[in-house]
């Protein structure tokens, strides 16, 4: 009796000393501690039968909670709980949400669409969400371009067209702007030349001589500019060259540049390095049809379409 | 307690409580890596998957060297808005080259697990020189020295043959050519032999141009090389969209 109520009143230790008196406490863990302990035992075993969870030979015991989807193919199928079969159930959900509206983009033209309020509703919600990620990297949230880098989707002036089908041909394959580098073919005087005569085609400040010797140059076989750019300096949207007479600047980064000589240069800077960019990316493995067809419609009424 | 147990067993024998602390701290990892490698299902069994060219691999030593992967993550997880953001989820087996793999767990940056073709080279140098020059809001560094320094090319077989050594069939004899002939085809193996590797890297910029300038090979070349070739080996549309979920 004695001895129990010792035992009660005092702490055991581990039962070894060193030093001779240096002994260590051996204190119990606390009844909540111990209950909660065996409570997350009972809890992992149900997680267990629920979910996957054992590795058993090649595979695993996949668990008794299921997930219900249709594929890609059409085919319900209903699947052992996991994070892919989870997504797909989500997507179906998200699609189902969406189908009224998407399945009246790929029924409607894009004039129907363009015109019909509640669509155009659908189209700049959607519309902007698919513009920021994919296509606002380059050409800006707004749809402004960069100027040297980027086309300005919100102005009037297109390089390929700015109609709903040539907008959609731009979505599905990409394009690639190319001009040829002429500073290994023309001479400096003439490369100043040829930039004065662009100059004066968008009323910029230019030198009405040399202009007049670029004017000559340009529709020459020597540069032949007018095979891409054509006759009147208009351009030619099936090849992508761009309109020189309209006073808007992609790759010469005229307005920015100083002075009157400065934006000769600009000019000068591009007939003589030519172009090797101007890559826009292809989407049609990327993005959905109805998605490209819902940034072709968005696109073509951030401003400028035809 | 049991009786018989004593704590003094283990403290006073450095060997024994050497083994026992090893045990107990590998239990964990035992229980939840070691069944990956006997379950048959966890690697995809897809197509497209190659290692890297030595461009694109010299690219990603660069990624590795400047730290994107601290702020960029590589890893397209199954969830609905990253399926509307990146695309696609990752698989496995797109990172069974990979070592190390970047996968990462931090997103300051968006995941680049599908970069590759979203954006053109010119935005890519343009947007690695400047950030800023291209999405107005973005916290990420300027890496201008990329355009400017040319690729240490000196090294590149060695570096193939490291990670030959790690399991990636970088091929260095006749035999092991042949065997990545029948495995990826020609035009992959070709790539893939250590012996040709500076002619292959050579051949790859020059005709990538990726840099906008071919008067030589910039560490901004390699870098775009990779950073274009990231989530395209996998063609998703020969797959059915449930095709990998029974890998997991």
């Amino acid at each position: 009796m004695s001895e129990q109520k010792l035992q009660s009143q005092t702490v055991q230790t581990t039962g070894h000393a060193w030093d001779g008196d240096l002994q260590e406490y051996n204190n119990p863990l606390p009844a909540w501690w111990v209950y909660t302990f065996y409570a997350t035992v009972i809890f992992s075993i149900v997680y267990w039968t629920i979910y996957p969870s054992w590795p058993f030979g090649k595979g695993w015991i996949g668990g008794v909670s299921d997930i219900t989807y249709v594929n890609s193919e059409g085919e319900t199928k209903t699947h052992s709980w996991n994070t892919r079969a989870l997504l797909l159930e989500d997507l179906n959900q998200a699609a189902s949400a969406q189908k009224p509206y998407f399945d009246k983009v790929s029924a409607m033209t894009y004039e129907q669409i363009a015109k019909d309020p509640e669509m155009n509703g659908f189209i700049l919600s959607s519309g902007k969400a698919l513009f920021a990620d994919n296509c606002a990297p380059c050409h800006q949230a707004g749809g402004q371009g960069v100027v040297g880098f980027f086309p300005n989707l919100t102005d009037d002036d297109w390089l390929y067209g700015g109609s709903f089908d040539t907008i959609h041909e731009t979505l599905m394959g990409g394009r690639r702007g190319y001009m040829p580098t002429f500073g290994e073919v023309l001479s400096g005087e003439q490369i100043d030349q040829l930039a004065n005569y662009v100059a004066s085609l968008s009323g910029t400040n230019h030198d009405a001589g040399k202009a007049a010797a670029g004017n000559v140059l340009f529709h020459s076989e020597t540069a032949a500019c007018y095979y891409c750019h054509s006759s009147d300096a208009k351009g030619r949207k099936d090849i992508g060259a761009p309109n020189l007479t309209d006073n808007i600047w992609l790759w010469a980064d005229v307005p920015a540049a100083e002075g009157a000589e400065g934006k000769i240069a600009a000019i000068r800077g591009v007939i003589s390095s030519g172009l090797n960019r101007g890559v826009m990316p292809a989407w049609a493995g990327r993005l959905s049809p109805e998605q490209i067809k819902v940034l072709t419609v968005y696109v073509h009424e951030l401003g400028g379409g035809q | 307690m049991n009786i018989n147990f004593k704590h003094e067993w283990i403290e006073t024998n450095i060997g024994l409580m050497a083994v026992l602390t090893m045990l107990a701290i590998s239990v964990g990892g035992l229980v939840e890596i070691a069944p990956l490698f006997f379950i048959d299902k966890t690697i995809e069994k897809v197509e497209g998957v190659r290692p890297y060219t030595p461009l694109e691999q010299r690219g990603r030593d660069i990624y590795i060297r400047e730290g994107c992967y601290t702020c960029h993550s590589q890893m397209i997880r199954p969830f609905r808005d990253e399926k509307l953001r990146y695309g696609h989820y990752s698989l496995a087996a797109e990172s069974q080259y990979d070592h190390p793999f970047q996968w990462g767990s931090k997103r300051t940056g968006p995941d680049l697990a599908r970069v590759g073709g979203k954006y053109s080279n010119e935005w890519h140098v343009q947007h690695l020189v400047a950030p800023r020059s291209m999405v107005p809001e973005s916290v990420m560094p300027n890496y201008p020295w990329l355009l400017s320094t040319p690729l240490d090319i000196s090294d590149t077989a060695s570096r193939m043959k490291a990670l030959r050594t790690v399991g990636v069939p970088y091929s260095l004899s006749q035999a092991e050519y042949d065997a990545n002939v029948t495995k990826f085809g020609v035009t992959v193996a070709k790539q893939l032999h250590i012996p040709d590797a500076k002619k292959n890297l050579g051949e790859q910029a020059n005709f990538g141009n990726y840099d906008g300038d071919r008067s030589g090979i910039s560490e901004m070349d390699a870098l775009v090389a990779y950073l274009q070739v990231l989530g395209t080996m996998v063609d998703f549309s020969k797959y059915s969209d449930d095709a990998f979920v029974d890998n997991r």
